[in-house]
């Protein structure tokens, strides 16, 4: 068992995967994205807790966690920051019978190994935008990783759930946003593409920390422009804010 | 040679036709019936049919007159004619549109004079609202009077020492200058037996008292089963001024929901209880409904109908009140409460279409606090009910849930909710309702050795104070302990005082007219400040917290420092406390000797008085400042709980039931979108989180979903939220019936999903 930087925990979430989700968030991140509504989980600080520490207090929580058809979620910061921590809390979970969702950017997913891959049910992959430049300029580091990482899920068949984040002026050019639904759409494994609002609520976090916040200006998306983006998504077949099942067969399956 | 069959016998086949018999047809057993006629329903709610034209046209005359009341505090009220079964001609609203009639009084929404509580509350209350007692009533009741009361006679047996408690805050709420409440007629039986049948069974009970030693208890039994023959003599009599004839068993759907109806009506008539709730009835006219939709007497429509104009009667019960009492239970709550779903002890959910019509008048008449919708909740209730509940919580946070599963094993099957989470079996149990001894408080005398911390008068038996410089754990826990003994004796004592007089000078002789001869009786007491206490506790266990004292010697303050685990994050440390002191206080409730042998409850639960609790309670060793609202019920303190809602539910679900059998109860807000991006998801999630909750062993929850941000609005622009509704604590207020102190205390709950904690801690090496 290793030790690892916990930046907080949510006991009870219903946004970051399947039914009700126990989520720990690890802390440290390679990305600097400029809407990020949690740069205080970008540096790991404070203390070092043993995954069995993690795991005793997810066992606590695992009779409502089943009760409520979710499970355990490791997101961030960067989870793939801390790999090894990050996989022994999913296994861990899987051993209690949970099931786990590990929310990422997929920059480091080359880390994880193909058997490292399986402690994670599900993937919700952030892929943040489609334009190189912008996604560098957005995040500080680039696209390709996260790219081949999601060839890979869908090679092995992962269920992974597809999230964009749409800022207006920033990522919302519509060649950028159906080069994206073309890339999605063309994997195996995607259950579904969430599409989410950038908002303004992350704004005080980083005034706290003494950061320089440089999306002031711009305006969260209208009801009809998320439509709209949905909707670039919908139009290639992908499921958008839903879930269907998996018509995923594994590679070892296949014939 | 056959017998000529009676008149009585003839109107009851008819009435029985298609009936499964059973036991209910050779004794009185409502709950028989239900099992053997009702036919469970697992569809969805495509079926239901919107309101008629007469139920929107009556809808908005009764909005309008509501308007109007909530402009002026109250639309009329009764001075003269003190309210029985009898005092008042039919009322109506508009005769033509109405199918189900009877009003309190003989004009919607007028208040009706109910003296026989306490004279003194009917009159400030008049008072208030600007009206005049008539000289002739206040002639008659009051201790100069002809009639006593039971405030009078509360107050002439009070010791001393009860005085001081009341007084000072530490006991709050006690149901001693009105109407206790909190007792369920199973009025159902008035439409299953028609009132002639139930004279006769009361009658027979008092003959069953033949050669008993005539003391005491036999005595009294005898007089008030002699009081509720004329109580259901009475009612007939009532009944017919509305031009039915309720000796006889209602024969249709919509005769079983009057008879039912002018049996609630008789008991809202005679008694102003502070929680008058309806019991578990929507199952049982389903079975009447069903059976004049399946032989083509009904429509859908006309059988929504039926049930939208019930509702709206029970919309508008009244009760003349003092605005002080508003403060202390604020927006006019009547607790009307209805339980619905549950599931039988055969397995078989008792969801019917009619627990779905109930709920769809949320949508008909819009969204409002009563009837006091309660979803009786089962981890096996059929899914398309759980999305439907889940979708009315979700569009209109006007409903509450409870957990079937933990009461049906010691209820049984036939239990309702009365006021906000008191259960008990319809018709068998009944409780002595008895307000709530303030925990926090508490620790606080046990601080200054039984001084109060604000007046500083001696209101508890003085004891040693605690001495030094920092507050010792195991010192404050002996002296809270002594505290808590003397607390749960005074407590008691002043219950078994008003319980005796509300018997002699205010008793339920309807309410008890539809009860068994031989009710088993609770005494419901309960506690407040529980999230306080065990915060406070925990801070003096795991920080270390500093007495502040000022020139009388008293501690008025605290300062705390260090960091200690608060009630809400799911930790053992601090959830155990709480669990221990709700064990403790309920073990010596127990060791009490109680008035008629009521066996003692305890319910965790406050209702909206948190808010003058917190008032009249001073600082606090888990640093809340005096003066502000306690956490209602038994939540975490505001903004507390900062773990995720799942942690803040464990935390709460912990607490044991069986030391608190009276309930426990839980405020839930959030967020729309922390619940799911589109509707369909909030609905799934809800579902999900409530089973989560009660498998958990979680006993009662308010869910409220909605923002902030909009509840800031609507304290500015109550004008943009005429019809909002909040869950308060065990029930739903209209959000602009609440005083701006509470509002701001709703406001200042945790609302699980905001994303506000702004915790910057130091910076460390890491891993990568």
């Amino acid at each position: 068992m290793s030790k690892g930087f916990v930046h907080t925990y949510e006991i009870g979430s219903f946004v970051d995967g399947p039914g009700v989700r126990f989520v720990v968030f690890l802390a440290g991140c390679p990305l600097r994205c400029q809407y990020c509504h949690n740069p205080d989980t970008w540096v790991c600080r404070g203390e070092l807790t043993d995954s069995a520490d993690v795991l005793a207090r997810i066992a606590r929580s695992a009779q409502f966690l089943k009760a409520g058809e979710g499970g355990v979620t490791v997101s961030g910061g960067e989870p793939l920051a801390q790999d090894g921590f990050a996989v022994e809390i999913l296994r861990g979970s899987q051993a209690l019978g949970l099931h786990t969702a590990l929310d990422t950017s997929g920059y480091l997913g080359a880390r994880l190994s193909d058997d490292a891959l399986i402690a994670a049910d599900l993937v919700l992959l952030d892929i943040k935008a489609w334009n190189r430049e912008v996604y560098r300029g957005l995040t500080g580091v680039d696209l390709a990783p996260t790219l081949s990482f999601a060839a890979r899920l869908s090679r092995l068949c992962r269920p992974m759930w597809v999230r964009f984040v749409l800022v207006p002026g920033l990522t919302d050019r519509l060649e950028d946003m159906e080069g994206l639904a073309r890339f999605v759409s063309g994997l195996s494994s995607v259950e579904r593409v969430e599409v989410v609002p950038f908002h303004q609520m992350g704004r005080h976090k980083w005034e706290a920390l003494g950061l320089e916040y440089r999306l002031e200006d711009i305006p969260e998306p209208s009801f009809g422009e998320l439509a709209a983006a949905k909707r670039v998504f919908a139009d290639v077949g992908l499921p958008v804010s839903e879930s269907r099942p998996a018509p995923c067969v594994p590679p070892d399956l296949r014939e | 040679m056959l017998e000529t069959p009676t008149q009585a016998q003839e109107e009851r086949e008819l009435a029985w036709n298609g009936f499964a018999e059973g036991a209910w047809t050779r004794h009185i057993d409502v709950g028989d019936f239900i099992l053997r006629n009702y036919k469970p329903y697992t569809g969805d709610e495509s079926f239901l049919a919107p309101p008629t034209e007469r139920t929107a046209r009556l809808w908005r005359r009764v909005s309008a007159m509501m308007a109007e009341e909530a402009e002026r505090g109250i639309l009329d009220a009764d001075t003269e004619v003190v309210s029985t079964l009898t005092s008042h001609a039919p009322g109506y609203i508009e005769r033509g549109d109405e199918v189900i009639v009877g009003l309190q009084t003989d004009a919607p929404l007028k208040r009706a004079l109910l003296p026989q509580g306490g004279v003194r509350m009917v009159d400030a209350a008049l008072e208030a609202y600007g009206y005049r007692l008539s000289p002739h009533v206040a002639r008659i009741f009051g201790v100069r009077g002809f009639r006593k009361t039971h405030n009078d006679g509360v107050f002439d047996a009070y010791t001393a020492e009860m005085r001081r408690a009341r007084s000072s805050g530490i006991i709050t709420g006690l149901p001693d200058a009105y109407g206790r409440g909190r007792i369920i007629g199973d009025y159902r039986r008035v439409a299953l037996y028609g009132v002639d049948r139930l004279i006769d069974d009361k009658r027979a009970q008092h003959e069953s008292l033949g050669d008993a030693v005539m003391l005491d208890d036999t005595i009294r039994l005898a007089e008030e089963l002699a009081e509720q023959v004329r109580a259901l003599e009475d009612l007939k009599v009532m009944a017919e001024g509305y031009g039915f004839g309720i000796g006889r068993p209602a024969a249709n759907g919509r005769e079983a929901v009057q008879w039912l109806y002018l049996g609630y009506l008789g008991a809202i008539k005679e008694q102003n209880g502070a929680a008058m709730s309806l019991g578990r009835t929507s199952t049982f006219l389903d079975i009447y409904l069903q059976r004049d939709l399946s032989s083509g007497r009904l429509t859908e429509s006309e059988a929504q109908e039926i049930v939208d104009q019930f509702v709206m009667k029970l919309r508008m019960v009244r009760y003349l009140r003092t605005p002080e009492y508003n403060e202390l239970f604020s927006g006019d709550p009547t607790w009307v409460t209805e339980s619905l779903g549950g599931v039988g002890l055969d397995g078989r959910p008792l969801v019917t279409r009619t627990s779905f019509r109930f709920l769809h008048t949320l949508f008909n008449l819009g969204s409002a606090p009563e009837p006091n919708l309660t979803v009786l909740w089962s981890r096996t209730l059929p899914d398309a009910f759980k999305r439907f509940v889940s979708r009315v919580s979700v569009e209109t946070s006007a409903i509450q849930y409870e957990n079937d599963d933990l009461m049906r094993a010691i209820y049984g099957d036939d239990y309702g909710i009365a006021c906000c989470v008191s259960a008990m079996r319809i018709g068998r149990q009944m409780q002595y309702f008895g307000a709530r001894a303030n925990l926090a408080k508490a620790l606080l005398y046990a601080i200054n050795g039984g001084r109060d911390e604000l007046s500083g008068s001696q209101v508890a038996p003085a004891a040693e104070t605690v001495r030094g410089d920092v507050l010792d754990y195991h010192d404050v826990m002996r002296k809270y302990e002594a505290m808590l003994d003397w607390l749960a004796k005074t407590y008691v004592g002043a219950l078994n005082v008003i319980h005796y007089m509300h018997d002699k000078y205010s008793y339920e002789r309807l309410e008890m007219a539809l009860h068994d001869r031989d009710v088993e009786r609770f005494l419901a007491c309960g506690i407040a400040g529980l999230s306080v206490a065990a915060d406070s506790l925990s801070a003096i266990r795991y920080a270390s917290v500093s007495p502040v004292r000022d020139e009388r010697g008293l501690v008025v303050d605290y300062q705390v420092n260090g960091e200690f685990p608060k009630f809400g994050n799911y930790d053992e440390r601090v959830d155990a406390i709480a669990s221990a002191l709700v064990r403790d206080f309920m073990e010596r409730i127990r060791s009490q000797p109680t008035y008629r042998n009521a066996v003692p409850t305890q319910s965790v639960l406050t209702i909206t008085s948190n808010v003058v609790y917190g008032k009249l309670t001073g600082s606090t060793p888990d640093g809340r400042a005096a003066g502000q609202p306690f956490a209602p019920g038994a939540n975490p303190m505001h903004g507390r709980d900062v773990s995720g809602p799942v942690a803040s539910m464990c935390s709460v679900a912990s607490l044991p039931y069986e030391y608190a059998q009276d309930g426990i109860s839980y405020t839930f807000s959030i967020v729309p979108a922390s619940l799911g991006s589109r509707p369909e998801e909030r609905v799934e999630n809800l579902v999900r989180m409530l089973d989560g909750y009660f498998d958990q062993g979680g006993h009662h929850i308010n869910v409220n979903v909605m923002d902030r941000r909009m509840l800031l609005d609507a304290i500015d622009h109550p004008e943009r939220y005429p019809m909002l509704t909040v869950r308060v604590s065990g029930y739903a207020v209209k959000f602009s019936a609440l005083t701006r102190e509470q509002q701001l205390e709703v406001v200042d709950r945790t609302f699980h999903g905001l994303d506000d904690l702004a915790t910057v801690a130091t910076v460390g090496a890491c891993v990568e």
